[in-house]
């Protein structure tokens, strides 16, 4: 353990760690705080214009309105849907980069799944949407087979996010699969194990904290998107785009609305703890 | 040990072979790591393969294991070719270097992991599991993960995880290289007593000759890929084959050449070992001050050289003498009686040994 620190390095240490504490407690946690204060005000429905009266009437709608349950619920499931799909689809190809790619095809791979986080969010988006439209390429792709393109909706929007957050979910899991030392599997294989059982019972339990840790990115990204539902989702509706659509309206409700994803991520951050996967972020 | 061993060896003399390579060889790239080696291990043998690092005997071993491929030659395990097997279809376990226990399971299930592969009923694998525990004196320690254990201990779960199923042939890769000397030794009695009571055959790797002659009924000395001498430690001690097997095995004095002619007085090259050098005072030659048994009068040569340096090294002290014509010796007294006030650096000495006792080895 070191020592406790001289009364001059203890000053330059506060100078140092203030501005970004005062950052990320003023700007940060104090923006959340004014959010969830703004739930408990009202609206005057005649000019939209927020009424600092005290009041618990937006949780209560919130609670009691089936269409607000419904479209958490929709939103909910579509998070956990992109992180299911994520976590199948990051398993393999990690697998490849770390373990069958060659040392030199390594770098390559890596800087493949990197490169889509450079392109923006809204081209990504868009490109999406050509390709899912009319006479799109996904379109034209299951023709032959007789099959039709999802078009927009609800299914465009889980393939879109589970696009979009997959290299959230590849870097840990390959991460992980890189530590892994190869003297796991060998002992696995030496003590009878076949290719299945060591994926099992080695590598899987290995890189578990690793897909943990990505689910949060893909989970929680999810859970708040809002422009991607705008762009191929047609019209389905989910959480983050009635709390965009509610801020110019009733931003009290938006802000009730909006307790919901934090609610959510908050419970699912203390589940993944539970479960010792914040260690390997 | 002495005793040990011969029971060991005539405990097994209807023998049968264990592991046979027959002119196996390994490339990795343009290097040669094992060049056509020829080796038979015995039913119920304690094998070791010792030579320094590089010298390819790790990789003979991952080639009995199945983890490597050789580029020619043929593997057997108990009479079966074994060559194209891969490693889970092998009677062969490993017990790594570094352990390489899954961190993720708790000793228990680390010890039971051959057999719930198997399939073994979940009742008989505990038992199992526990009595592999009890062999390695680790009973109590079931529930705990590897990484809540000392670095002995894991050694342990790794040696019961590898002998649970009670595999025809354990392999052991330096299993004592990350242990403390104390341990070590304690392990190497241990290992010794656990393959003499288990039958199981036992081929270990190591570049401690020590561990070597302590524990093997049989050594092959390794060197760039090749395998130098086969035998018995006593005869691979007595007898090196070569100058690099007396270099290695043990210290040695090797002389060559003209040093060899002057030294030994015959042209060759001759391993002495250094506690084979009797020490006398030149001055007084019956006197033999610094000898404990009587010399015997012929057959022996006597060389007279000046001492250079002294070690002290607890049971034996070690000389460093300086010849008339540069040459050097290293000789060792067992420290039966405290050392004469004659033997001081600078001192005048005479040396003398058993004529026989200067081995001639193949250069």
């Amino acid at each position: 353990m070191p020592a406790a620190p001289a009364p001059g390095s203890r000053l330059r240490l506060t100078a140092l760690l203030a501005p970004p504490l005062l950052w990320l407690t003023l700007a940060y946690l104090g923006s959340l705080a004014i959010l969830l204060l703004s739930a408990f005000w009202a609206t005057d429905s005649f000019t939209s214009d927020v009424v600092h009266t005290w009041n618990t009437d937006n949780f209560h709608e919130l609670l009691t309105t089936p269409v607000y349950r419904t479209i958490a619920l929709r939103t909910l499931s579509i998070a956990v849907a992109v992180t299911v799909i994520d976590a199948l689809l990051a398993l393999p190809m990690a697998f490849c980069m770390a373990r069958v790619a060659g040392r030199r095809w390594r770098r390559p791979l890596l800087v493949a799944v990197l490169t889509p986080l450079w392109a923006g969010y809204l081209v990504k988006a868009y490109a999406w949407r050509v390709m899912l439209g009319e006479d799109g390429v996904v379109g034209a792709a299951l023709a032959p087979f007789g099959l039709h393109g999802p078009g927009y909706g609800t299914t465009a929007v889980v393939i879109v996010l589970a696009y979009l957050w997959l290299p959230y979910m590849i870097l840990p899991v390959y991460a992980a699969l890189e530590r892994l030392p190869e003297r796991m599997l060998e002992a696995s294989a030496d003590l009878g194990a076949g290719a299945w059982r060591t994926l099992r019972s080695v590598v899987l339990p290995a890189v578990r904290p690793a897909v943990l840790a990505g689910s949060v990115f893909t989970f929680s990204l999810s859970l708040g998107d809002y422009l991607t539902v705008q762009i191929v989702g047609g019209k389905t509706q989910l959480l983050g785009n009635v709390i965009a659509s509610q801020v110019t309206l009733d931003l009290p409700m938006a802000a009730a609305l909006s307790a919901v994803p934090v609610v959510l991520i908050v419970c699912y951050l203390a589940a993944v703890r539970r479960a010792g996967a914040l260690d390997s972020l | 040990m002495a005793e040990t061993e011969t029971r060991t060896r005539t405990g097994t003399t209807a023998t049968r072979t264990a592991v046979r390579l027959e002119a196996v060889t390994k490339d990795f790239g343009t290097v040669r790591a094992v060049d056509a080696v020829d080796l038979t291990v015995h039913e119920g043998e304690f094998f070791s393969l010792l030579g320094p690092s590089g010298s390819g005997k790790t990789t003979l071993l991952r080639l009995v294991a199945g983890f490597e491929q050789p580029t020619a030659g043929r593997i057997e395990l108990a009479g079966q070719d074994v060559t194209a097997t891969p490693p889970n279809r092998r009677d062969a376990h490993t017990v790594f270097q570094d352990y390489a226990l899954f961190p993720h399971m708790t000793v228990e299930q680390n010890v039971a992991y051959a057999l719930t592969v198997r399939g073994v009923r979940k009742a008989e694998r505990l038992a199992r599991a526990r009595e592999a525990l009890t062999t390695v004196r680790l009973d109590g320690f079931a529930a705990r993960r590897p990484a809540e254990l000392s670095g002995g201990q894991r050694q342990r779960v790794a040696l019961a995880r590898a002998l649970v199923d009670r595999p025809a042939v354990l392999l052991l890769d330096e299993p004592l290289g990350a242990l403390d000397l104390a341990l070590r030794q304690e392990m190497q009695t241990e290992l010794k007593e656990l393959q003499r009571t288990t039958g199981i055959t036992f081929l270990l790797v190591t570049h401690d000759q020590d561990e070597a002659l302590t524990m093997s009924d049989r050594i092959a000395v390794v060197r760039d890929g090749r395998i130098e001498q086969t035998g018995p430690p006593v005869e691979v001690y007595e007898r090196p084959a070569t100058a690099f097997v007396a270099g290695f095995v043990g210290t040695t004095n090797l002389l060559r050449g003209e040093a060899a002619v002057r030294v030994v007085g015959r042209p060759g090259t001759y391993s002495i070992r250094p506690e084979r050098i009797l020490l006398t005072d030149p001055a007084e030659p019956s006197a033999v001050p610094l000898v404990e048994p009587e010399p015997p009068a012929d057959g022996r040569r006597t060389v007279t050289g000046r001492i250079t340096d002294i070690v002290h090294a607890g049971a034996h002290t070690r000389f460093t003498i300086a010849l008339p014509h540069g040459d050097r010796l290293t000789v060792l007294r067992q420290n039966l009686t405290g050392l004469p006030e004659s033997a001081r650096p600078g001192c005048e000495i005479g040396l003398s040994w058993d004529e026989k006792d200067a081995f001639p080895v193949p250069s």
